[in-house]
């Protein structure tokens, strides 16, 4: 199952639940605010970091740069995808849960 | 308010930004009345908490996501005499962040100074 994140981890506790309640076999994909949660050295990146372990993290290309970020300013193997990486995640996965 | 502004009575303004840029209108709406209390030569000052640190993240660009980049007023806000940007120390660290992650000329301050300013401050904007 494909997860969507588009909160920040900061305002609302979007993220902290997704990670609580998904099973291993999930990928989570971080769009808009939600991009938030990739960044490194913050006070939620350990519990990203954590989930890493068992499941798979995309964050949206265009709303990384949107928000002045890059691949150096993320949790290492954090996957970027664009717009049409997400297409594809959709494709993949049978079902899309968002965490909104 | 209105005769007060004819009379010349400053006051000081302060604007608290507590949200990220582009997820919601909350930073851009927020600029644009911060422009309008600098068009009535109010002594204005902008803080900058929580997720609102993100607002002044250097290099945004909102190409890709079809939205008005708004960072770029922030280096601009000199021209209309706004110049007290503060931060407090405590939400750019919670976030990865330092001074040199910002696009503008700030003060960064610490929770206690942040505490005096909102005390000090006689009209207060929740953005």
């Amino acid at each position: 199952m494909l997860h969507t994140v588009n909160k920040s981890p900061f305002e609302k506790n979007s993220l902290e639940t997704c990670l609580r309640l998904i099973d291993e076999s999930s990928s989570i994909l971080l769009i808009e605010d939600g991009v938030y949660g990739a960044l490194k050295n913050t006070s939620v990146s350990d519990s990203v970091i954590n989930a890493q372990k068992t499941t798979k993290i995309y964050v949206l290309g265009p709303d990384l740069k949107a928000r002045g970020l890059d691949k150096s300013s993320l949790i290492s193997n954090i996957e970027i995808i664009d717009y049409k990486g997400f297409v594809n995640l959709t494709i993949e996965n049978e079902k899309i849960q968002n965490w909104l | 308010m209105e005769e007060e502004l004819e009379s010349g009575v400053v006051k000081k303004f302060l604007y608290i930004n507590r949200r990220a840029p582009h997820g919601t209108v909350y930073a851009h709406e927020a600029l644009e009345v911060v422009l309008i209390g600098a068009a009535f030569e109010q002594d204005v000052s902008l803080a900058f908490i929580d997720d609102g640190v993100f607002q002044l993240k250097k290099d945004q660009d909102t190409s890709e996501i079809n939205t008005k980049n708004f960072s770029k007023i922030f280096s601009a806000l000199e021209m209309y005499d706004v110049e007290k940007l503060y931060v407090e120390k405590e939400s750019l660290e919670s976030r990865g962040l330092t001074e040199d992650d910002l696009s503008v000329d700030v003060k960064v301050i610490d929770s206690s100074e942040m505490k005096k300013l909102i005390t000090d401050s006689e009209v207060i904007f929740n953005f």
